[in-house]
């Protein structure tokens, strides 16, 4: 079934080892790319760009005004004198918060008397938008309570939320973000060296000379693979590496299980690559259809938006590529230290897409050459 | 045992959606022979190849290669041929050692005959100073050389050879054609596509396609002998004088001349039989010098151009 397997390895790892520009290329791109992605993409809101428009500067107006600052979430940028200031400053982008303190604030808050504090949001970054919203009511909320336990004394809160976030109890955007990066990272990495590896030899006939002989279909295929998954299984070993001591995420589950889960990934990836080989007849094909591929897969796979959330064809479509079994195995393994007996699902759901891919990529594999 | 015809087809048939590649071809090749396969380009001459070799399913119609069928024993098939096709197909980051080891590889060669067969080899080719050197670095003979070691490896008995001296010098090209003749003579049977005349003057047997028909097959003594090329009341001479298309235009004016074609220093007339002196004097009354006039066989090319013409007389009809 597997004939001729040794020899496609034999040749196979003479190209690569005879081009060292593209091997140590396959080698630190994806620490790279970690490297950048890991620290550029953040979905923490801190430091929010606030003016505020104070019309009545006393004491109380002051304490609430730095309540905003203390957060964290709030830094000042500027003051405004009127609407049209306070206004225009969202609006030109210097601020993404306005807030506007009304002239008789200290003194209906002194007769006990409700007092409106407006507060501007731009809404054209709704994750800055939606974090805004919800600290300035928190503040709304705990600054009135305040103000009720000073006039009731003895008074205590009737319902307390004591919310504890396992597993990734500071809200690290790394934590979240690093080990769905790995999938991404690799599978756009092996998907991209088979594709050419095998598109390569369509295109100088070495394939079609290869059909003459007794090689299999399986050998020459897997013969393929299989050094590249070797070099994707150092990139894993790097981009792991990378993330243990540069982004200081821990693994709380087995590294062996990882390992092994990340090999069956391996395969399946590269199986993609080899399904978009036998789709495109030359190499600026093979680019665009894998770049077709990967858009969907860091949208839909759950990398950044919660697959929960998706339209459910949407949700189905994203359970096509590999790298959506892997994250939710990476974030699985890394953050919650789940082991065989969670993630088994997972791993069926790898094997099945890869015996797909691999099936497919076999039967057209003939196609292409009749 | 070794079957008394390498290839044996019979109405092998290839169509690609509406169009015909290959139009029941029915051709027997001997073992030890070298079948030159000629015909314009497109005519189909791959296309068969690649049916032959296994690479393409026939449409209709069987064939034997090496005695296996065609159709159920391709492993069988791909084990007992060599294939080199048409553009070269070797790894150029390769050595020439390293692109031998490979196919002695594929072919599943224990390592000791490996090594044994790739040095047979490289004494049958005459590579071996290349050796270590990188397969996209040699120039065009020697890339064909290497080549036909890779597909000699696995010592087949029968090899499919596509174009295999198109882009190469003249040299190149001879010292290629002795290897074959070599080969040939060591008990290898070939079947070689080609497009040169006097390499398919060389063949044991040629077969002529056209429009995807085999038009025409046999020794090229036997095809120069076809009735359709000289027929009966007809004879082919060759003149020489001092003007050859000046009297190419004159003897075509002549009622019993039926063709006359110039092939470099002379002309090659198709005439009615007895008729050479009555030629000479009248190219000599018409002022034409140093008229020679003698009777010559049909070569290949003859032969090509003759059939040719008729088939596209039977198309037009």
């Amino acid at each position: 079934m597997f004939r001729g397997f040794s020899a496609i390895v034999y040749k196979e790892t003479i190209h690569i080892l005879r081009d060292p520009k593209t091997l140590l290329l396959m080698l630190v791109i994806p620490g790279i790319q970690l490297t950048i992605f890991g620290y550029a993409i953040r979905l923490d809101v801190e430091n929010i760009p606030t003016v505020y428009y104070n019309l009545d500067g006393r004491e109380a107006s002051r304490v609430l005004l730095d309540r905003f600052t203390n957060t964290g979430y709030f830094k000042f940028v500027g003051q405004s004198y009127s609407d049209d200031e306070l206004n225009g400053a969202i609006i030109d982008g210097r601020a993404k918060v306005g807030i506007k303190i009304p002239p008789d604030f200290s003194d209906d808050i002194a007769l006990g008397k409700p007092s409106q504090v407006q507060v501007l949001i731009d809404g054209s970054d709704s994750t800055v938008a939606m974090q805004a919203l919800n600290v300035a009511n928190a503040i709304a909320m705990q600054s009135s309570f305040q103000i009720i336990q000073e006039r009731l004394p003895g008074q205590r809160q009737p319902i307390e939320m004591r919310p504890r976030v396992l597993f990734n109890p500071d809200m690290k955007t790394a934590n979240f973000m690093v080990p769905g990066l790995i999938g991404i990272v690799l599978q756009v990495v092996t998907m991209f060296l088979t594709a050419f590896a095998v598109v390569r030899e369509k295109e100088t006939g070495t394939l079609e000379q290869l059909m003459v002989t007794p090689v299999s279909r399986l050998g020459l295929m897997v013969g393929k693979l299989s050094p590249y998954a070797c070099i994707g299984a150092f990139e894993v070993f790097v981009v792991v590496l990378l993330m243990r001591f540069l982004f200081q995420v821990r693994i709380e589950g087995s590294v062996m299980l990882l390992a092994a889960f990340s090999i069956l990934f391996l395969f399946t990836s590269l199986g993609l690559g080899l399904m978009v080989s036998t789709i495109a007849s030359n190499q600026v094909q093979a680019i665009q259809i894998a770049f077709l591929v990967m858009l969907p897969s860091v949208l839909l796979s759950g990398f950044m938006f919660p697959q929960e959330s998706m339209p459910y064809p949407i949700y189905v479509f994203g359970q096509v590529f590999p790298v959506t079994y892997f994250i939710r195995i990476l974030r699985g393994i890394i953050l919650r230290g789940a082991g065989f007996s969670e993630l088994w699902p997972q791993g069926l759901g790898l094997i099945v897409i890869g015996t797909i891919l691999l099936g497919v990529s076999a039967t057209r594999f003939r196609k292409t050459l009749g | 045992m070794v079957p008394e015809l390498a290839i044996k087809t019979h109405g092998l048939t290839r169509k690609f959606g509406a169009f015909t590649a290959v139009d029941s071809v029915n051709i027997q090749v001997e073992q030890g022979s070298i079948f030159g396969l000629l015909g314009p380009n497109g005519a189909g001459k791959t296309t068969l190849i690649r049916m032959l070799c296994g690479l393409l399913r026939p449409t209709n119609g069987t064939a034997e290669v090496m005695g296996f069928d065609l159709l159920r024993q391709t492993d069988e098939i791909k084990r007992h041929i060599g294939y080199m096709s048409q553009q070269f197909s070797l790894y150029g980051d390769l050595t020439v050692l390293e692109n031998l080891t490979f196919y002695t590889r594929v072919y599943a060669l224990p390592r000791q005959r490996a090594r044994e067969r790739i040095e047979e080899v490289i004494n049958i080719t005459g590579i071996g100073d290349f050796r270590n050197r990188l397969a996209r670095q040699l120039s065009g003979g020697w890339r064909q050389r290497l080549a036909l070691s890779c597909a000699l490896v696995h010592e087949p008995r029968l090899l499919f050879l596509d174009e295999p001296t198109a882009g190469i010098d003249p040299v190149a090209r001879r010292a290629l054609w002795n290897l074959l003749f070599e080969l040939s003579n060591a008990g290898h049977t070939f079947f070689v596509t080609t497009h040169y005349m006097d390499e398919a003057e060389r063949c044991s047997h040629v077969g002529y396609i056209y429009y995807s028909k085999l038009i025409a097959s046999g020794t090229p003594g036997e095809l120069k002998e076809l009735p359709e090329v000289t027929p009966v009341g007809l004879e082919r001479l060759r003149v020489i004088s001092d003007r050859q298309p000046q009297a190419m235009a004159l003897l075509n004016t002549f009622g019993y001349v039926r063709d006359a074609t110039i092939f470099g220093d002379s002309l090659h007339v198709l005439t009615e039989e007895e008729s050479g002196t009555r030629l000479r004097d009248a190219m000599q009354a018409a002022g034409f010098q140093d008229v020679h006039v003698d009777s010559i066989p049909a070569s290949l090319e003859d032969v090509f151009v003759t059939l040719t013409r008729t088939m596209d007389e039977a198309r037009r009809v």
